[in-house]
């Protein structure tokens, strides 16, 4: 239990070929497929859901392609459009802000395991970049500094509205952060580890997922992450019918695309914690990694664990899919919250229930054991 | 490699602790701050502290600093009041080194054969069970005393806080 995992091990190139295969995979996965196709997949859904047509003008020689054209003639519109900084803004940190906004959301994928261990030729695989000890903590230590990259675009804006927006983003992140700790910590005590891979491999088993386990825990989670993230019932930060885009109302152009690409990928993040702690993590319902591997037998010891690896790792992103869509049906069916209601849900009633939580927890555990 | 690291993090925790100093924008001085308790958690790190280090970024870094940029930005706070003075620095130059070199000549004087000896550390020194474990036995008393203080400070900041409105 105690290995130092992430260590170099003796034999370096494997291990840097492998770590670096790795990272390319998350950075593309998120930057090349998540980044922009969910704008197209959101603009879809949301036309779905009112009933209407949504994207469908641009094209090329005559090909919609259902409106994906429109994420190209998107993306070179915000690459073409002017970047303006207003007068009087703190012009570095009004550079700065959206970098400290991205960035935190991709850094956080690397402790999040998008598949199991394998054995392939004698080197030992482990689907996870840095396999940490504190493991899930680190993703919260990182959510939390991409707070400052609101806070800073919102004070370096030198607009009044931005400034508020930022203030409201603090508040509303600080409430948030430390009932999201809280609502995790019966998924520790339950498994008895913060490392994302060892609670992935306890879900082996169908009725160990974290969702029969911890079934208040997962309600409180999903609805502090909808606030972190601070996407509609919690975007009071940018509520454009009070403070006309909040923090970002003085962006333009790519930085302000890099505000709304780090909205979608704390989305992917929020939903592979998700999938990670309450949804099994890679592993399928009711097939074990053995069995799988046994599956595949017929393509020999090594092939077979291949083949499983590439099981485990679509089945880890179908599920991240599948949790991503939901959180957009979720934006789509509720109206935004009053500021004092975000308020007092976040600190009258979700953290009082992650308390009883925990509570409950532990009086279970001991009955058990 | 670890070299590297260690004399990368330390030069920007002084260039980002003398920064926050000088800087005349409080706002700057938050954020520069920050920069530098993000090298102290990477100096943790290398130490072997992972929990520490990541304790350091989710609690100073990412709650208590967010509080302070708050209140900084609440009052709006623009620039510094006033002047102070280059005489003032160069005395606070002065005063800084000579303790740091008092510090340092008292260190160096110190004999290693006479202090107590150091024990290695065990399997997964600073991992969480290792550091949870070691806080609910050995120091199980000052663990649970800290907590109450801490409990009687949130009282009393909600009371102080309820009075006035």
């Amino acid at each position: 239990m105690f290995d130092y995992t992430y260590l170099p091990e003796p034999n370096m190139v494997p291990y840097l070929v492998e770590t670096m295969a790795k990272i390319i995979f998350i950075f593309s996965m998120n930057m090349g497929v998540f980044a922009p196709l969910l704008g197209w997949v959101e603009r879809k859904q949301s036309a779905l859901m009112q009933d209407r047509i949504g994207a469908n003008r641009a094209d090329i020689f005559g090909f919609t392609l259902f409106g994906l054209v429109h994420v190209m003639t998107d993306a070179l519109k915000l690459l073409t459009k002017e970047d303006f900084i207003p007068r009087g803004a703190d012009r570095t940190l009004h550079y700065l802000a959206p970098f400290i906004a991205v960035a935190p959301a991709l850094v956080a994928f690397a402790v999040i395991p998008f598949g199991g261990q394998y054995n392939l030729w004698g080197h030992k695989a482990n689907m996870v970049i840095a396999d940490l000890d504190v493991g899930i903590l680190f993703v919260f230590a990182v959510a939390s500094i991409s707070t400052y990259g609101s806070v800073i675009a919102g004070w370096a804006s030198n607009n009044n509205w931005s400034l508020l927006g930022g203030i409201r983003v603090g508040a509303q992140m600080l409430s948030y952060e430390v009932a999201m700790g809280l609502t995790l910590v019966g998924i520790f005590m339950v498994y008895g580890s913060l490392r994302l891979t060892d609670i992935g491999v306890a879900q082996e088993n169908f009725f160990h997922w974290g969702i029969f386990l911890q079934p208040l825990g997962f309600f409180l989670f999903i609805t502090c992450a909808l606030a972190e993230n601070k996407r509609t019932p919690f975007d009071i930060p940018e509520a454009e019918s009070e403070i006309v885009a909040g923090y970002f109302t003085e962006y333009s152009g790519l930085k302000f695309a890099m505000f709304w690409m780090a909205e979608f990928l704390e989305m992917v993040t929020i939903s592979a914690v998700l999938v990670a702690l309450f949804f099994g993590g890679w592993q399928v319902p009711f097939v074990s990694h053995a069995m799988l591997a046994d599956l595949f037998g017929f393509l020999g010891r090594d092939w077979a664990q291949v083949a499983t690896m590439l099981v485990h790792v679509m089945v880890f992103w179908g599920k991240v899919l599948f949790w991503i869509f939901i959180l957009m049906l979720i934006r789509w069916s509720l109206p935004r919250f009053r500021y004092d209601q975000v308020m007092n849900l976040g600190w009258k009633i979700i953290l009082p229930l992650a308390l009883v939580n925990i509570f409950i927890t532990a009086l279970v555990m001991l009955w058990v054991k | 490699m670890q070299l590297l690291m260690f004399y990368g993090f330390g030069f920007f925790a002084l260039f980002a602790a003398v920064g926050m100093v000088m800087s005349r924008q409080p706002v700057m001085s938050a954020l520069l701050l920050i920069v530098n308790m993000f090298c102290l958690a990477g100096l943790y790190a290398m130490l072997n502290a992972h929990l520490i280090a990541v304790l350091q970024l989710l609690v100073y870094a990412g709650a208590i600093m967010v509080l302070v940029l708050f209140v900084i930005m609440l009052l709006n706070l623009r620039e510094k009041q006033g002047i102070i003075s280059k005489h003032q620095v160069a005395l606070q130059a002065v005063g800084i080194m000579a303790l740091g070199f008092f510090i340092i000549s008292v260190i160096a004087k110190l004999d290693p054969s006479k202090l107590p000896p150091s024990k290695a550390i065990g399997a997964g020194f600073g991992t969480v069970v290792v550091v949870g474990r070691i806080l609910f036995t050995d120091y199980i008393l000052p663990f649970e005393i800290a907590s109450v203080l801490l409990l009687a400070a949130i009282v009393g900041a909600v009371i102080l806080a309820k009075s006035k409105v």
